[in-house]
């Protein structure tokens, strides 16, 4: 079929086909001169150039060493950044100027005649690999191994088992810790009262005025023994809006104070702590993804990837008109994870 | 410019041109950059009268006659406090030029003796928060380090770990802090213009004010190991390297590998 198609086959043999049977070896390309080789002004062009290039890196060594000897990082900033500077100039022009001069002499004076090296075959010859095979047969006929089963059940149960002595180490210890009730809790409670982060002062709720974003942290989060672990998850954003303008659920009614509303800091989409807040939008964004939650109502998600609102802490005064939390929050902190609503 | 007009064409011509550019650009502008020093008399009564006249002329259009503001178009400045004006028409965000969702900072519309009469006219009105002394914001008596625990926490989100700014939504964004003189930061924290929330002096006391503007003012040393590429974290770090640094090397790689001729 394929014959009958004019220019389908190359092997076709036809009167009018010129193609060979079989290509030969080309063999290299004639070879050219360079400048260099047939001009001795060029090669001594290229003679200097190479000169030149070794000498920038002797000026770059010397302008090394004497920054070293004479311009000492001191106090200042500005002391630390010359130092350096001029340092790692002396060092690009030392460690460069060697490479170029190497790179350039071999390109322009070394002789450049093409070589064929042919590749030698990898496989050890027939005799050898004979030979091979019959000291391994030999070896397992010695062994015994086809005959004497318990030995055979012997060595393959050592060699299964001998990894695990690694594997369960390493595996065990892939996460750290896999207690994950432990994002349910947080060091909030009844009655924790709110305070300033990180300078720990109390927060008196008359404090707090209408566009303020208070950033704030459990009171004596600081003795705690993991207390930087608490605070990833304690971390908490207060703010104050205007009642009017403020949207609650029904059963949420009394978890503000006078428009005083504080949120998990922790976006529920990866963990980051969300705190780009504007005020006169009341809209909180996340910076790693840019997730968007309106703090005038309930936290909601208006932008970006995060799927469910803040939670929110539900707040109100105490005696002395401190604010104090009415209990932990409802639903664990920050993003979601298997098992989060059991 | 005969040798000038020669050379017009020479390969690095563009280099040079770009070089002068850059380097007249940064003349004019560190030239015009405004510095002011701050002085804080009582208004007197012609000050007062002078300051109502410049609003009248100047502000009330959108603010109204009384500064009740205007609902949907402009705030009331009512209680806003003299630090509010101050901060507003000597970074030049007041006057607007138009309605747009952020003010941006430009050369002041007004002289200094002007701005004081406007914010002196304005703080009269209602009770506010004062333009802040020279002491309250002398960076060589706060604490930088406990500056920069505060400005962590409420400000970097925002502001950018040494203050060079970032974006918010909708083409609002933070400003850029750097170079931005100690009162203006003062007055920016107590009134929390646009976008910003207020942080009075009970969520950031004035001695914390003074160590995060004392933060602020060793950043304007600069960065001690060299380009900061914006300060803006990873993304340029990692553009430069993956363009530059890799491209560096590929254009190494080739150079290497070609035949010379």
């Amino acid at each position: 079929m394929s014959n009958e198609k004019p220019g389908t086959d190359v092997s076709a043999t036809s009167e009018g086909n010129l193609l060979p049977e079989r290509f030969d070896d080309p063999g290299l390309p004639e070879h050219k001169a360079r400048l260099p080789d047939t001009d001795p002004k060029a090669a001594k062009r290229a003679e200097l150039q190479v000169a030149i290039l070794f000498g920038i890196s002797i000026v770059g060594t010397i302008l090394a060493v004497v920054a070293y000897a004479v311009i000492r990082p001191g106090e200042t900033v500005e002391s630390i950044r010359t130092s350096t500077l001029v340092l790692g100039v002396g060092l690009a022009m030392a460690m460069g100027g060697i490479g170029l001069a190497a790179v350039h002499w071999a390109k322009t004076l070394m002789n450049d005649h093409e070589k064929v090296e042919y590749r030698h075959p990898q496989a050890s010859n027939a005799e050898e690999r004979a030979g091979a095979l019959a000291a391994l047969k030999d070896g397992a006929d010695d062994s015994g191994i086809g005959r004497r089963g318990l030995l055979k059940g012997a060595v393959m149960s050592a060699l299964a088992l001998a990894p695990l002595g690694f594997a369960v180490p390493l595996i065990g210890g892939v996460g750290g810790d896999w207690n994950v009730s432990k994002f349910r809790h947080t060091l909030w409670a009844k009655g924790t009262r709110l305070t300033h982060d990180p300078s720990g002062r109390l927060l008196k709720a008359a404090d707090v005025t209408i566009g303020s974003a208070v950033h704030v942290i459990p009171e004596g989060l600081k003795e705690h023994e993991e207390w930087i672990e608490e605070k990833a998850k304690a971390v908490v954003l207060v703010v104050r809006l205007d009642p009017r303008d403020l949207v609650e659920a029904e059963d949420r009614k009394d978890w503000s104070y006078e428009g005083i509303v504080a949120y998990s800091k922790i976006c529920t989409h990866v963990g980051c702590p969300v705190a780009l807040y504007e005020q006169q939008t009341h809209h909180l964004l996340c910076p790693c993804h840019q997730s968007t939650f309106d703090m005038a109502d309930g936290a909601n998600v208006v932008f970006g990837p995060a799927k469910r609102p803040l939670p929110q802490l539900p707040i109100t005064v105490d005696d002395e008109g401190y604010l104090v939390a009415q209990s932990d929050f409802l639903e664990p902190v920050g993003p979601s994870y298997w098992e989060r609503l059991k | 410019m005969k040798a000038l007009t020669a050379r017009r064409h020479h390969r690095f011509a563009p280099v040079v041109l770009l070089t002068l550019a850059l380097a007249l650009t940064g003349a004019v502008y560190a030239a015009f950059t405004p510095t002011r020093a701050t002085a804080a008399a009582a208004p007197t009564e012609t000050d007062l009268e002078m300051g109502q006249a410049l609003f009248r002329a100047n502000c009330a259009t959108c603010h109204g006659t009384g500064a009740a503001g205007r609902e949907g178009v402009a705030p009331s400045l009512v209680g806003v406090g003299a630090a509010a004006v101050d901060f507003q028409v000597s970074t030049g965000r007041m006057p607007m030029m138009a309605n747009t969702v952020q003010a941006p900072a430009k050369p002041p519309v007004f002289t200094e003796e002007q701005t004081q009469q406007l914010a002196g006219y304005v703080a009269s009105l209602g009770a506010g928060p004062a333009i802040p002394s020279a002491d309250a914001v002398d960076a060589a008596q706060g604490s930088s380090a406990n500056g920069m625990a505060l400005f962590r926490t409420n400000c970097a989100m925002c502001h950018g770990a040494v203050g060079q700014g970032g974006a918010l939504s909708g083409g609002k964004y933070a400003p850029n802090l750097l170079g931005v003189d100690g009162t203006t930061i003062y007055e920016a924290m107590i009134s929390g213009p646009q976008s910003m929330p207020v942080f009075n002096d009970a969520t950031v006391t004035p001695e914390e004010k003074r160590d995060i503007i004392a933060y602020l003012d060793a950043q304007e040393e600069g960065s001690p190991g060299g380009a900061t590429l914006g300060s803006i974290g990873p993304v340029a770090e990692g553009l430069w390297a993956w363009v530059v640094g890799i491209g560096l090397l590929i254009v190494a790689a080739v150079w290497i590998g070609a035949k010379s001729s």
